[in-house]
């Protein structure tokens, strides 16, 4: 049974369509048939962090509006198989997404034999980020050790109890799971950031992971690769943990302290 | 540099134990507030415009809020006085 998961944070700019890309190849790697949406209508970035851009034909609206077929509309990732991207629409307005027609995509989705259909959150509480979460039946918590980041997510959970497909029908709710990005050890352990347990503390939901902040995320997205593909780095080691963690293993937590540097590199280094 | 950074580092306020702080107050204040039936706002005021035919107070002086206690509804006012009339 497919499973549809919501990649969402409230806040921008806190590594949702970073999520987004790693989280899906990372499950495709594994061998499931993953499809992955932009919802940002008139702002959309999965296609250039998935490095995909100049492939878009049509786009998520041109299939909810029925002027393009799913099957038109669905790009095939050139270096993962099993991977999909729905573009969102660059030159329409939010308005063209419809409850009726996400759900009808969904649905073909899942008739498709897709295993995962991420949904890749705009930022905001508006109805974009409500018509991502709307059908969801997990959802992944991006935020960043900081306290508007924090106070967002929390505003976020409260809007998927209460106005998901889920909540409204009174079936199960979504299943809540927390990544945090951009993280810190060094700074944690000056106590200039928000600790780990602190965040999992203030929104109580179960950690999926941390991703430390890492100047890889940024050559990657420059690269259009999802830095889940790069090899020996932190931030793509994290976001394999995550996939795992998501898949039911059990792995402890890494990249939570300070990797010590020499007492030389300490005084002079910077 | 690096050293005397390092030296100054020492003495710096635990900025993150700060940030839970508030983080604490503020996001036990908007659960409840989102949480709170939708005649709430509307009532708060409709209290406050009597009270104010009465006392000179404060907007930010009337809090309402409803808890849930022990299984019951609780709905709480809390009204401050101000301190120089005394009728």
């Amino acid at each position: 049974m497919a499973r549809v998961i919501v990649v969402t944070s409230g806040k921008g700019g806190v590594g949702k369509t970073t999520t987004s890309a790693s989280f899906s190849a990372g499950l495709a790697l594994k061998g499931y048939k993953v499809a992955v949406i932009d919802f940002d209508v008139g702002l959309r970035n999965l296609d250039l962090i998935m490095g995909c851009e100049r492939r878009v034909v049509y786009d998520f609206v041109n299939v909810v509006q029925g002027e393009a077929s799913l099957k038109q509309a669905l790009i095939k990732d050139k270096k993962v198989p099993n991977l999909f991207v729905l573009a969102a629409s660059q030159t329409r307005d939010k308005d063209a997404l419809t409850k009726e027609g996400v759900g009808k995509v969904i649905d073909d989705l899942k008739a498709d034999g897709f295993d995962f259909i991420i949904c890749d959150s705009p930022a905001g509480i508006e109805k974009g980020a409500q018509l991502a979460l709307y059908y969801a039946d997990e959802a992944v918590i991006v935020t960043n050790p900081e306290v508007s980041s924090v106070r967002d997510s929390d505003r976020i959970l409260g809007i998927l109890q209460a106005k998901s497909k889920r909540a409204e029908e009174g079936d199960t709710p979504i299943v809540e799971h927390l990544i945090l990005t951009r993280y810190n050890p060094e700074r944690v352990a000056a106590g200039e950031m928000l600790a780990m347990q602190d965040v999992v503390e203030l929104l109580s939901v179960k950690l999926l992971g941390i991703v430390p902040e890492a100047e890889e995320v940024l050559q990657a997205s420059n690269a259009g690769t999802p830095v889940i593909m790069y090899e020996g780095v932190n931030a793509s080691e994290a976001y394999k943990d995550i996939v795992d963690r998501f898949l039911g293993e059990d792995k402890p937590q890494r990249f939570l302290t300070v990797e010590h540097k020499s007492l030389f590199k300490k005084l002079f280094g910077k | 540099m690096a050293l005397i950074d390092y030296l100054l580092g020492q003495n710096k306020k635990n900025s993150a134990k700060q940030a839970k702080d508030r983080l604490q107050i503020l996001l036990a204040h908007e659960r409840s507030q989102a949480k709170a039936p939708v005649y709430l706002a509307k009532m708060r005021d409709e209290i406050l415009a009597v009270i104010a035919k009465y006392v000179d107070i404060d907007d930010e002086n009337l809090q309402i809020s409803i808890d849930e206690d022990n299984g019951f509804e609780v709905l709480e006012l809390n009204l401050i006085l101000p301190e120089s009339r005394k009728h």
